[in-house]
């Protein structure tokens, strides 16, 4: 009985260990793909950064300039519409609609669009205003990385907001301010850390986005002076130097993804710190 | 949103009905002779089999790493992974895509593809010709790239988990192990499934690094080794060449259905996520 | 063929608690020596020693915070599954220190069972699956033997008559409370261990439910030591046999329960016992 009873207690020891093991395996696994991007970015990209790359539109085929400023813009664009529409609907739900029937629509939605492939959106903007427009340009780029931003902004101002305590709003509106400026100058403010890093890591995401862009942005090899244009973004001028026959443009893509991938580093970075010292404060 | 895409569908129901969506032809190409023929299934087969694809590999890779995340990693390498895995999903697409053209493609064409052509080439889906631009080249891409989200899902769903359960099992006697497999699991199995079609839906709408990889070809293969199309990429790639009407308008429909799909599978999935958390369960033992 | 460490060690892997009497240390079956305890930085128990005695009811109370509950997870290496917890001293059970290297704790906490504050049933099983749970655990696999012992110690909780209908169909989340924490007191009986500890088992409970425990553990002590922990300084001196009050992580005083509640040697312990702070 004794034996048999510590055999077993074996297998379950080692069967014990061995899933240790794989889990560990799993993760180790998971993770390789990472640092080889990493690697490749590094050792690919580095080599193509130079004066001329960062100076040069993509015509000239010597530097992506047009296409960094070309996703500054619609980066920028789209935060014009994203950011307040986002900002006034978390805010909305968190202190109007928590649990009314539109409050309850309006979540719904924001979810499905959280959810809705990129490239959905980007067929929502080429049917919405290429078509009607019958030309891409910049600001259909810019509505549809809008759209993309809104519900992420939304959803992270709604969180926030929801976990300032009601006795702040309640002491706003002892002192006798109307509600929306407690909310605005309350709420907002005590919840601003919050706010920002949703809209930070909103942007971070759209800025990365390329799919939607080349249904309505479309793409440019020169500078664009005119939003009613099609505009270059270095997503988009990664996808097509990557699918050219040419080994130099190749060269210039992976230049161009480490730029992408540190701007959007960068962010998200500037998204943690921000959210880190506020909760130590 | 909806209505406006609907609106540009409208059309192409009436010309091609059900048959858009059951039948194989894609022949954009007009001519006077030739009229041009739009229909999904290409694409629909496609999607369906590359986020499979990616399913089958991602699956177990990502719930390993939640299990080591949520119940086994020390608490200093916790923050560590999770921000790693974090950073993997912040990578945009067309990156993942550059990297794929330059090093996965060129690696499971010279590796992997072989080997299993060698071993499973009985298996219909396994057979040569062997492309490198391919169905299953997108699958893991895919696999890689919705990884970090079946992780992240499941990671939070094994932590809400209570600890009481683990509790009970271990002064049972029992390993690591069994307290996971015997209580962990099966108290956060549907929001573990939940993840998991989380993740689906990811790969299926997924679609630049898809586009640079799968082949973009309009036929249906049985091998897995051939190129194919989804229907996010075929979007993506043919709607500056749509230079009529109905071409367009097929697209966009195309994009209709893909919304549908997306739609639906998330929707199950967030149910199954909900019905784990503590307020799902009507406390019952908490 | 390798036989398990704790048999090396003369650790007995299968055992009634009935032949126990025959070995050296009758009178002692668990005893803490010099045991320290911290979460991080806090020190939560202070060096305590004590002997628990074998087939009697050992109660711990203090106030909330004092380390009872932390010490009653020392006994079965519990204590240590918490991330950053960390225990010091050695813990005697049948001549071999628990806390030795080549001790596994899943052993350690096979022969000394837990029954915890708030009932943890697991929702995904059966209530037979959930009685019968750490049997599978240990490799008994045979139909008839878990029927068996199903019946036996589901009955001993008296759940059985509630239950018999139901073992299969219903969840063990779906029972009352207390029901509930009879299943959890069986699913802990039912691996036979030699002694169980109780963290608090009534705290989540209602009167009715609380007196039917009491007996329980009164029944129990033919059979196990038992070892209880709670807040609740009348239902020590229903129960026990020896009561132990703790007080800022350190063992103040420990001896037979008429002792401490009637001529306590320690100004701390009359003041607690008769409700001047705590």
């Amino acid at each position: 009985m004794t034996s048999s009873f510590s055999l077993s207690q074996n297998r379950r020891r080692w069967t014990n260990y061995a899933m240790h093991g794989l889990v560990i395996g799993a993760t180790a696994l998971a993770l390789t793909p990472l640092v080889l991007i990493f690697i490749y970015l590094i050792m690919k990209g580095a080599g193509a950064l130079n004066w001329d790359f960062f100076t040069q539109p993509v015509g000239s085929g010597d530097g992506v300039a047009n296409a960094i400023l070309g996703t500054a813009t619609l980066v920028g664009l789209a935060s014009c519409i994203g950011i307040p529409v986002g900002l006034l609907s978390g805010l909305y739900l968190s202190e109007y609609g928590r649990t009314t029937k539109f409050g309850t629509i309006l979540r719904f939605f924001t979810d499905v669009l959280n959810s809705t492939p990129s490239i959905v959106v980007g067929v929502f903007g080429f049917a919405f205003i290429v078509i009607p427009t019958k030309h891409f340009s910049a600001l259909a780029g810019a509505v549809a990385l809008s759209i993309l931003m809104i519900p992420i902004i939304t959803r992270s101002t709604e969180e926030i907001a929801l976990l300032v305590p009601n006795s702040l709003r309640e002491a706003g509106l002892a002192l006798g301010l109307p509600r929306w400026r407690v909310i605005l100058w309350i709420v907002a403010r005590t919840a601003r850390a919050g706010i920002v890093t949703g809209i930070l890591l909103s942007v971070a995401r759209v800025a990365g986005e390329s799919a939607p862009l080349l249904l309505t942005a479309l793409g440019n090899l020169w500078w664009n002076r005119n939003l009613n244009e099609p505009i270059a973004a270095l997503p988009v001028q990664i996808y097509n130097y990557a699918t050219s026959p040419f080994p130099k443009l190749w060269d210039q893509a992976w230049g161009a993804a480490l730029v992408l991938v540190g701007l959007v580093a960068l962010t998200s970075l500037l998204a943690r710190v921000i959210s880190h010292r506020e909760q130590l404060r | 949103m909806i209505v406006v895409m609907a609106q540009e569908s409208w059309p192409v129901f009436q010309q091609f009905g059900l048959k858009f969506i059951y039948g194989t032809d894609w022949q954009p190409v007009q001519s006077d002779q030739h009229k041009p023929e739009f229909s999904a299934l290409p694409f629909i087969y496609g999607t369906l089999v590359s986020s499979i694809i990616a399913l089958v590999i991602a699956i177990p890779l990502s719930l390993g790493t939640a299990i080591f995340l949520a119940e086994w990693a020390p608490s200093k390498l916790r923050a560590l992974v999770a921000y790693f895995i974090e950073l993997l999903a912040a990578i945009p697409s067309v990156v993942y895509g550059l990297w794929a053209i330059f090093f996965l493609v060129p690696w499971l064409r010279s590796t992997v593809m072989p080997f299993l052509a060698s071993t499973l080439g009985f298996l219909p889906i396994f057979q040569p010709p062997i492309v490198g631009f391919s169905l299953f080249t997108a699958g893991v891409i895919l696999a890689i790239m919705s990884l970090p989200y079946i992780t992240a899902v499941a990671r939070e769903v094994l932590l809400a988990v209570p600890n009481s359960q683990r509790e009970a099992m271990l002064a049972l006697g029992a390993t690591r192990w069994e307290c996971i497999r015997k209580a962990v699991l099966p108290y956060g199995r549907s929001g573990i499934v939940g993840a998991i079609i989380l993740g689906w839906g990811r790969a299926q709408g997924e679609t630049m690094a898809v586009t640079m990889v799968i082949g973009n070809s309009h036929y249906i293969k049985a091998s897995l080794f051939q190129p194919g199309y989804t229907m996010a990429s075929v979007i993506a790639n043919e709607i500056n060449e749509a230079t009529y009407a109905l071409y367009a308008q097929s697209l966009i429909t195309i994009g209709l259905l893909l919304f549908a799909v997306s739609f639906i599978v998330n929707g199950i999935a967030r149910y199954l996520i909900i019905k784990t958390s503590p307020l799902g369960r009507g406390g019952a033992n908490e | 063929m390798q036989t398990s460490k704790l048999a090396q060690s003369g650790f007995r892997t299968e055992s009634k608690p009935e032949q126990n009497h025959s070995t050296s240390s009758d009178v002692t079956h668990l005893q803490a020596q010099h045991i320290q305890a911290w979460f991080g930085h806090f020190h939560a128990i202070k060096d305590v020693s004590i002997d628990i005695h074998r087939h009697k009811v050992t109660a711990f109370i203090g106030p909330s915070g004092c380390g009872k509950t932390t010490l009653l997870r020392c006994f079965n290496r519990m204590h240590e599954l918490v991330p950053s917890a960390r225990v010091e001293g050695q813990i005697i059970f049948d001549g071999v220190n628990i806390y030795d290297r080549s001790i596994d704790p899943v052993e350690v906490r096979r022969r000394i069972g837990m029954v915890f504050q708030k009932p943890n049933p697991f929702p995904t099983m059966s209530i037979y699956d959930n009685a019968v749970a750490g049997l599978r655990l240990s490799g008994i696999r045979q139909r008839r033997k878990l029927d068996e012992i199903a019946e036996r110690t589901l009955h001993r909780a008296a759940l059985w008559e509630e239950v018999k209908d139901k073992l299969h169909q219903s969840s063990g989340a779906s029972l009352s409370g207390g029901q509930q924490q009879w299943l959890c007191i069986a699913r802990t009986l039912a691996l036979n261990p030699e002694i169980v500890l109780m963290d608090e088992p009534c705290s989540a409970l209602d009167p009715m439910a609380t007196a039917k425990i009491e007996d329980l553990i009164t029944e129990l002590k033919e059979d196990y030591t038992v070892v209880i922990v709670t807040h609740n300084m009348q239902q020590a001196a229903r129960v026990s046999d020896f009561t132990a009050f703790m007080y800022l992580g350190e063992l103040i005083e420990f001896g037979t329960t008429k002792k401490i509640f009637e001529t306590p040697d320690k100004r701390e312990t009359e003041d607690y016992i008769t409700g001047k702070f705590g």
